[in-house]
C-alpha cells in the first residue's frame, strides 16, 4: 500500500490549485480519501477523535440495506419464474435473473447521482460528500423493478439537484432525496410507477394463465372480496409468505425480515433513531387498529388486520431507511416521538382511505419532512421559554 | 448533609496511560513560563524587561485594562526572555530560577479591598473564570455565586486536591465568599468525603463532564443573562486559601503526567510553568513523532517538548501520537478492533468499549456539514440544545444564542460533542469564536 500511496501522493500536485488538472481537484480529493484515510491531524479543540466518519456512516447503512436489496434480486427472479410457470427454483439462477434486471438502475441512480455530486462538488470547491452512498441503493430499491433507466435518470437528476444541491448539499436539505425521486417518478410517470404491470418483470415472456402482476395491496385497493390477498399466479398468500416478502412490490421493500435485519444493523450501530422507529411503528399500528374497527366496504383495504397492514407495502422500509434519515427528520429527541408517530398515522390514512394511492408510506414522509423543522422549532422554543422564565422569576 | 446530583449524559473516553499511584517530586526545572493566552479576556503587558530580578509572586504582567490584575512569576530569579510573536504579542515571558528562592509577601488582609487587592496582584484572580463568556472574571463585578470544583472527570485526570491542599481549601473557601452576593458551591466527586462549613457541598455522579464546572453550575443554578458567576478548581481555592492565611502564593504543583506515549505515566510534584523538557525527560520515545498536550487531550492545549511550559491549570500533561503519517488504507472499511467509536460501526465494541484504546491525534475523516442527529445531545448534560446553539453561533445570531443559552456555555462543555461528531467540526472553537463575538458586541 505504501508504494500506491507514493504513486497517487506524486501526480497529486497535478490536481492542486494551479496544477494541469485542477478542474478535476475534487474528484481527485473524493478517491484520494476513499482510498487512504487522511492523515490530517486535529488543529484546535480536541486533539483525539472518535473514528466514526461521514463514510463510515453512510457505508453502515448501505450494508444495513444489503439483505433488502439482496433478498429483492433473488425475490425479482422468482416472482419472473412464477409468472412464466418455470419451475425451476435454484437459487443463482432466481438470484442472477433479478441481479441483471436491476443492475442498469443501480449503475444508472448511482452515475447521474454521483456524477452531479462530483461536478457541484467541483463547483463549489468542496470535499465530495458521501449522502449519495446511500441514495443510490435506496432509489432502484423502492422503484418497481420495469422503471426504465432514463425516466430513473431524469428524477435522480431533478431530486439531486433540487432537493439537496440548491440547498447547500448533504446535510442542508429539507427533502429525503430518495423518497423525491420516487415522488417525481410517481406524478411524472404513473403508468410506469404503479398498476399491475410494473412489479413483475415478465421479460418479453408469455405469462401463465392465473397471472395477476397486482401487489397485495394492490388487489386490496380494487377488490371487495374481503382480506384475503394472493400471490402472482393465484395462490392465497400466508403470513410466512408475507414476512418473508415472497411478493411483488417495490423490489426492495417486501420482505420484513430483512428490514428488520436492516433495522437491527442501524439500531446497534446508533446510525438510526429508535425513537422514530418506534413510535412511526405504534402510530401505524393506531391508525390500523382505528381503520380495521370501522372498516368500510368503501375503503376495502381497512378490513386488513393491523400486523397484515404494517407488514404489507413500503411501510415497513419507509419507516426503518427513510422516516430515519436525520437529516430531513426532526432532530430533537422528543420531536422525534412526534415526527415518527406522524408518519404511521399519515401513511396509512393515505393507504386505507385515499383510494387513489395504493401506498402512502412515501407521500407521509415526505409530508412529515416538511413538519420536521416546525416540530423542532416548537420543542426548541419551550426549551427557551424556561430560560426565559428563569429569568422573569428572578426579576419578579 | 450534601446534596447527591448524578450526570447520566457523558462519556469515560478509554485512554491509555493511566498515571500511577507513584509520585516523584522534581525540582530539576530551571526555567520557567507564563503564557499569557492561558488568561483570556484581558490584554497583558509586560511589566520586566528581560535580565530583571523577580521573587516569586512579583508581576511578570499585568493587564492593560487594570494594572492591578497581574500574572506572576512562579519561582525567584531572573527574567530569561519575553517572547513575542506576530505583531509583537507576547508569546510567554520566562524566567530562570535563582539560587536563592524568596517570595514575595502579600501581607494579611483584613478587609474585603485589600483581599481583593491581594488576589488580583498575586495573580491568584488571573486563575479564575467567570461565565458567561469563559475569560479571567471582571474587576468590579460581583458575582451571583462562586463554583468550586473539586475533581477532574476529564480523561486519565488524577484526584485534584491531597490532604495539604484539602486544609487551606476551607479557608479559601471562607475568603471567597466574602466577594460574591449568594453562595459558594463546592462540587465534589460522590464519595470523596470532602465536606466544608461554608460553601454548600454538592456530590456528583457519573461520567465526564461531571467534573467540569458547567456540568455543575447547570445542574445546581444556571446562569442567565445579565448574571456573573466565577469558576475555579480546589487546587487554586487552596492557593486562595493559603495566600490568605500566609500572605504568600503556592506555587507548586501536582500534575499528572499521562497518556499512550508517557513511558511512566505518574504523578510529580512540581512548580507552575515548569519546563517540560526537564519534566519530561525520558519519558519520551524520541523516534516517534509525539504530540505533546498540556492539560487533558479534550481541552490542553498543545505544547513542544523542547522549548515547552507546564500551562494553565498545571494539573496534567498528556503525550499521543501525533498520527500523520499512519496513512490509512480504507480506513472507512476497516474491521481494526483498536479502532475506537462510541457508534459501534467499528468491531471495537465486541472486546469491550471500557478497556484502553491508544488514540492519535488524527481528524479520522472529512469535515462536513451536521449530518446525524442527537449525537452531541447523548454526551451533553445540560438542559441546552448544543445543535441549535452551535447553529445560532455560526449564523452569528446573537438574540438566538442568548435565548439558546450561551451565557451557561463554556467551550470545554463542548469538548465531548467535538470529540463524538461525526461531521468532525471544531465545535470548541466555534464556541470560543461565539463567546468573543458576543462580548465584543454586547459589552
Amino acid at each position: 500500500m505504501k508504494g500506491l500511496k507514493k504513486k497517487i501522493d506524486s501526480i497529486k500536485p497535478k490536481f492542486e490549485k494551479g496544477g494541469k488538472l485542477e478542474k478535476l481537484h475534487s474528484v481527485f480529493d473524493g478517491f484520494y480519501t476513499f482510498l487512504f484515510t487522511p492523515n490530517e491531524t486535529s488543529r484546535s479543540g480536541v486533539h483525539i477523535h472518535d473514528s466514526n466518519d461521514s463514510k463510515r456512516t453512510m457505508i453502515t447503512v448501505v450494508i444495513a440495506l444489503l439483505p433488502c436489496c439482496l433478498f429483492g434480486m433473488w425475490n425479482i427472479g422468482l416472482q419472473h419464474f412464477m409468472a412464466i410457470g418455470d419451475p425451476s427454483r435454484e437459487f443463482f439462477r432466481l438470484f442472477f435473473y433479478g441481479f441483471f434486471a436491476v443492475l442498469p438502475q443501480i449503475l444508472t441512480a448511482y452515475i447521474v447521482g454521483l456524477g452531479i455530486e462530483f461536478i457541484v462538488a467541483q463547483m463549489r470547491g468542496h470535499e465530495i460528500q458521501e449522502g449519495f452512498l446511500v441514495s443510490g441503493i435506496l432509489i432502484p430499491m423502492i422503484c418497481p423493478v420495469d422503471t426504465p433507466c432514463w425516466m430513473l435518470a431524469i428524477a435522480v437528476a431533478f431530486a439531486v439537484i433540487f432537493a439537496k444541491e440548491v440547498f447547500g448539499g448533504t446535510g442542508y436539505n429539507f427533502l429525503n432525496v430518495a423518497l423525491v425521486t420516487r415522488a417525481f417518478l410517481f406524478f411524472s410517470y404513473p403508468s410506469k410507477m404503479s398498476g399491475d404491470n410494473v412489479f413483475v418483470q415478465l421479460g418479453g415472456q408469455t405469462a401463465v394463465d392465473s397471472y395477476s402482476g397486482a401487489t397485495p395491496l394492490g388487489q386490496l385497493a380494487s377488490s371487495d372480496a374481503g382480506w384475503q390477498v394472493t400471490n402472482i399466479v393465484g395462490d392465497p398468500l400466508s403470513y410466512t409468505d408475507i414476512f418473508m416478502g415472497f411478493y411483488p412490490g417495490s423490489w426492495g421493500e417486501t420482505s420484513c425480515l430483512c428490514i428488520c435485519i436492516g433495522a437491527a444493523i442501524l439500531l446497534l450501530t446508533g446510525m438510526a433513531n429508535w425513537r422514530i422507529m418506534l413510535s412511526a411503528l405504534l402510530g401505524g399500528f393506531f391508525m390500523a387498529l382505528v381503520a380495521h374497527n370501522w372498516a368500510s366496504p368503501l375503503y376495502p383495504v381497512s378490513y386488513i388486520n393491523p400486523f397484515m397492514q404494517l407488514g404489507l407495502g413500503g411501510f415497513l422500509f419507509a419507516i426503518v431507511f427513510m422516516a430515519t434519515d436525520p437529516v430531513t427528520a426532526c432532530r430533537t429527541n422528543t420531536g422525534k416521538y412526534i415526527y415518527g408517530a406522524l408518519i404511521g398515522i399519515i401513511a396509512i390514512l393515505i393507504r386505507v382511505y385515499n383510494t387513489g394511492y395504493p401506498e402512502g408510506a412515501m407521500l407521509a414522509v415526505l409530508l412529515m419532512n416538511c413538519f420536521a423543522p416546525l416540530i423542532d422549532y416548537c420543542v426548541v422554543n419551550a426549551n427557551i421559554r424556561r430560560r426565559m422564565r428563569r429569568v422573569t422569576v428572578k426579576n419578579s | 448533609m450534601s446534596k447527591i446530583i448524578k450526570i447520566k449524559k457523558g462519556l469515560d473516553i478509554p485512554l491509555e496511560g493511566a498515571a500511577s499511584d507513584r509520585t516523584t517530586v522534581d525540582d530539576r526545572s530551571v526555567l520557567f513560563g507564563i503564557t499569557p493566552d492561558d488568561f483570556p479576556g484581558y490584554t497583558w503587558k509586560a511589566a520586566v524587561k528581560a535580565g530583571d530580578m523577580v521573587a516569586a509572586g512579583d508581576a511578570l504582567l499585568y493587564a492593560k485594562e487594570d494594572e492591578r490584575l497581574c500574572l506572576t512569576s512562579p519561582v525567584a530569579g531572573k527574567v530569561a526572555e519575553i517572547h513575542r510573536g506576530e505583531r509583537r504579542k507576547i508569546e510567554y515571558v520566562s524566567v530562570e530560577k535563582g539560587e536563592r528562592q524568596e517570595s514575595r509577601d502579600f501581607g494579611k488582609a483584613t478587609d474585603k479591598n485589600a483581599r481583593m487587592d491581594a488576589l488580583m496582584r498575586s495573580g491568584l484572580f488571573a486563575m479564575m473564570r467567570q461565565r458567561p463568556f469563559d475569560i479571567v472574571p471582571f474587576v468590579g463585578v460581583t458575582p451571583r455565586d462562586i463554583f468550586v470544583t473539586a475533581f477532574d472527570t476529564a480523561p486519565l485526570a488524577t484526584e485534584m486536591t491531597g490532604g495539604e491542599e484539602r486544609r487551606w481549601l476551607e479557608t479559601g473557601l471562607k475568603a471567597l465568599a466574602a466577594f460574591t452576593s449568594g453562595k459558594v458551591y463546592l462540587s465534589v466527586r460522590a464519595g470523596s468525603g470532602i465536606t466544608s462549613s461554608v460553601a454548600e457541598v454538592y456530590e456528583f455522579e457519573g461520567p465526564h463532564p461531571a467534573g467540569n464546572v458547567g456540568t455543575q453550575i447547570a445542574a445546581i443554578k444556571p446562569v442567565n443573562k445579565g448574571e456573573t458567576v466565577w469558576s475555579l478548581d480546589a487546587v487554586t481555592a487552596s492557593r486562595i486559601g493559603r495566600l490568605m492565611e500566609t500572605g504568600k502564593v503556592d506555587y507548586s504543583a501536582r500534575v499528572a503526567l499521562t497518556g499512550p506515549d508517557m513511558k511512566d505515566p505518574h504523578i510529580v510534584e512540581t512548580t507552575v510553568g515548569a519546563s517540560l523538557a526537564t519534566l519530561l525527560d525520558g519519558q519520551l520515545d524520541g523516534q516517534k513523532t509525539i504530540r505533546l498536550i498540556s492539560g487533558n487531550v479534550l481541552t490542553g492545549v498543545r505544547v513542544q517538548t523542547a522549548n515547552g511550559f507546564l500551562r494553565y491549570p498545571y494539573r496534567q500533561v498528556t503525550a499521543i501520537d501525533e498520527g500523520n503519517d499512519a496513512d490509512e488504507f480504507m480506513g472507512w472499511a476497516s474491521l481494526d478492533p483498536k479502532k475506537y467509536s462510541v457508534k459501534r460501526t467499528f468491531p471495537a465494541f465486541l472486546r469491550g468499549l471500557s478497556k484502553p484504546f491508544n488514540f492519535d491525534a488524527r481528524v479520522k475523516g472529512g469535515h462536513r456539514a451536521m449530518i446525524l442527529s442527537g449525537e452531541y445531545d447523548k454526551v451533553f448534560p445540560m438542559d441546552i440544545y448544543p445543535e441549535y446553539l452551535i447553529k445560532a453561533i455560526m449564523a452569528k445570531d446573537i438574540e438566538r444564542m442568548e435565548q439558546l443559552g450561551i451565557y451557561e456555555v463554556a467551550p470545554e462543555d463542548f469538548a465531548l460533542p467535538e470529540f463524538v461528531d461525526t461531521s468532525k467540526i471544531e465545535l470548541q472553537k466555534v464556541v470560543r469564536d461565539g463567546l468573543d463575538y458576543l462580548r465584543k458586541e454586547t459589552l
